[in-house]
């Protein structure tokens, strides 16, 4: 058999080249749309901001329906539901982490592995019906006696608990990527394994636990639903964890949810997209400096 | 295994050392006190890890009891056939159903396709010039940008935007062209995973064959890939389903309308955790029940999707 001369057959390569060209432009829409984001955020923050006067943005009480931008509110609200939730998920994270790749034999791995992977995939909106249902008159009402059933507490404790799973999984990953040497290193001196863990293997997996909290606070930052049903959606300034009120996400699906949806006075509606910027700005520069932790763990081992 | 042994294998002690000393060293490692330290870490390590599984447990059975004495006495037909209703008594999820099940077909067909595409790309035909390098970056942070700012986008885009004419506006098709655009990242990066790993002897021998790239592409790394691919196709799409936050702000309705059947693109919409977020804010006496069947119902689909996506996980990583 004569072999034909593939290399000059043309409509082979037109095909390759076809489908070369197709692909590219299938990646190019990830630039696309990050533009998208970008542009659109920028566009309407900044008819927003043309639109109020500056002193509208540090009254005393957030709400875009009464004309009233006291962006303080929201911030605080998130500073506040974040640090809780990062109180949560970061210990407990971490020690499941620390269970999972230094103490579990592979059975017990494979049976709690999926458990959390079932929590992690339980819609958000279902951690806040838990978080109103339970959360609120089993924990914080009993511990706090007197407080609103609906505070910034019942809600940054839901968001810890969604977090949980994030803050597992990164960690286990810096964990597990620590090399078995420094293990049977720290063995060889006659160190016990609580030593070993403590003093070799967490000290070593350091970046990754850091990208793996700084993750959990960027997840924790922008996750909305959880706020928006169990924080009372109050739009005051809060000065404790046990006050109603809102974060930079659930203000943003207010406004969005009103009764008559999306339109309100004049700028109200324009107004979640100058939250949405703001949103944007924290969660990315988070991101961008967790992936540098990340990335020296990769180079370290 | 190895760890092990060292740990409880009596130490050898060298035979020229006085057996006080050696005494010395071997009850500073072995004292009872110590041991209790162990036991102390290890016990709250445990702790933690019972303190998440019994949050999931008490999660869902915060809804099982009443969702399934509603679903018992109603029947789950007539639950998910029945549109809303201003009474409990008689309200359904059928409008939620139809709208979640649509904007899942819409973001298979969309981020899907999109998505394996770009993978390919990346990994098979970028090679690593300084616009590849961006392309990974900017996925990566697409990948960790909140869930509601992907609202604001759909609403910018797809329902006052230059899309109008064709989704309608605040319609099931603009939701799902929204939630296409949130899994996006989700499925590049855990295609490219599954591509990446693919041995690159498979590819040489098909370049050495003289086959194209996409031939080699076609032939070699899609069938050893698509595992990896639809696994992480699966468990995107049963993250997206589970959003509430970006359909709200693209104007999901949350009460008061008729709409919302099957094969209406256009029209007004709802989703199933859509519902979720607005039940329990309605008189808990009368709602509870309902929304805690309503939560059971959406948590049996995401449930369901998310374990075939691990089951196939499972399956393609135990072969290796």
């Amino acid at each position: 058999m004569i072999p034909t001369d593939l290399a000059g057959d043309t409509r082979r390569r037109a095909i390759d080249r076809g489908i070369g060209i197709c692909m590219t432009g299938a990646a190019a829409t990830s630039v696309v749309i990050s533009f998208a984001i970008i542009a659109v955020l920028f566009r309407d923050a900044i008819g927003f901001l043309s639109s109020v006067d500056f002193g509208a943005l540090s009254n005393s009480i957030w709400s875009p329906r009464l004309g009233r931008f006291g962006i303080l509110s929201p911030v605080l609200g998130t500073v506040w539901v974040t640090l809780i939730a990062a109180l949560v998920a970061g210990p407990i994270g971490l020690a499941s982490a620390v269970f999972l790749s230094e103490y579990a034999n592979p059975r017990v791995r494979r049976i709690i592995k999926p458990i959390i992977e079932v929590l992690a995939s339980i819609p958000s909106v279902v951690i806040g019906y838990f978080a109103i249902r339970f959360i609120a008159p089993e924990l914080v009402m009993r511990l706090f006696p007197g407080s609103p059933g609906k505070n910034l507490m019942v809600a940054g404790l839901g968001v810890g608990l969604l977090t949980i799973p994030l803050m597992t999984s990164v960690a286990e990953d810096a964990l597990r990527a620590v090399p078995q040497s420094l293990r049977e290193a720290s063995y060889g001196l006659g160190a016990k394994k609580v030593t070993t863990v403590t003093r070799v293997v967490v000290p070593a997996a350091v970046s990754g636990l850091v990208a793996g909290m700084i993750l959990s606070i960027s997840r924790a930052i922008g996750e909305t639903m959880v706020v928006f049903l169990a924080a009372g959606g109050t739009g005051a300034r809060p000065t404790t964890p046990l006050d109603g009120g809102l974060t930079i996400t659930s203000a943003m699906a207010s406004v969005a949810s009103g009764t008559d949806n999306v339109a309100g006075v004049g700028n109200a509606f324009q107004s979640i997209f100058f939250l949405g910027l703001l949103l944007f700005l924290i969660t990315l520069s988070l991101n961008v400096v967790a992936d540098r932790f990340v990335r020296r763990v990769r180079q370290k081992y | 295994m190895s760890i092990d042994t060292t740990q409880t294998a009596p130490r050898p002690t060298p035979p020229t050392a006085p057996a006080s000393a050696s005494q010395a060293v071997s009850t500073q490692i072995e004292s009872r006190r110590r041991d209790l330290a162990s036991s102390a870490f290890q016990l709250m390590l445990i702790a933690s890890l019972m303190i998440v599984l019994a949050a999931l447990l008490a999660t869902l059975a915060s809804v099982a009891p009443g969702g399934l004495e509603v679903l018992r006495s109603r029947g789950v037909a007539d639950f998910i056939q029945r549109p809303f209703s201003i009474r409990p008594q008689q309200t359904g999820v059928y409008q939620g159903i139809v709208g979640t099940v649509t904007s899942a077909l819409i973001v298979t067909l969309v981020a899907f396709p999109l998505g394996l595409a770009s993978a390919i790309w990346i990994e098979e035909y970028a090679g690593d010039t300084r616009i590849s390098r961006l392309i990974n970056v900017v996925i990566r942070n697409l990948a960790g940008v909140p869930a509601i700012v992907y609202g604001l986008l759909g609403y910018a885009i797809f329902v006052a935007g230059p899309f109008k004419s064709i989704t309608g506006g605040r319609s099931v098709l603009s939701a799902g062209l929204t939630l296409s655009v949130l899994v996006l990242p989700i499925v590049i990066i855990t295609s490219a995973e599954a591509i990446r790993a693919v041995p690159s002897s498979l590819r040489d021998g098909g370049y050495a064959m003289g086959a194209t790239r996409w031939q080699v592409t076609r032939t070699l790394v899609l069938p050893n890939a698509i595992g990896g691919i639809l696994t992480g196709t699966i468990l995107g799409l049963a993250r997206a389903l589970g959003e509430a936050a970006p359909l709200i702000l693209i104007g999901a309705k949350q009460s008061g309308f008729s709409a919302g059947n099957w094969g209406d693109l256009t029209g007004d919409f709802t989703a199933l955790p859509v519902l979720i977020s607005d039940w329990p804010t309605r008189p808990v006496s009368q709602w509870d029940g309902v929304t805690q069947a309503l939560i059971l119902v959406t948590l049996v689909i995401i449930l369901g999707i998310n374990a075939a996506g691990i089951v196939l996980r499972n399956r393609f990583t135990d072969k290796d």
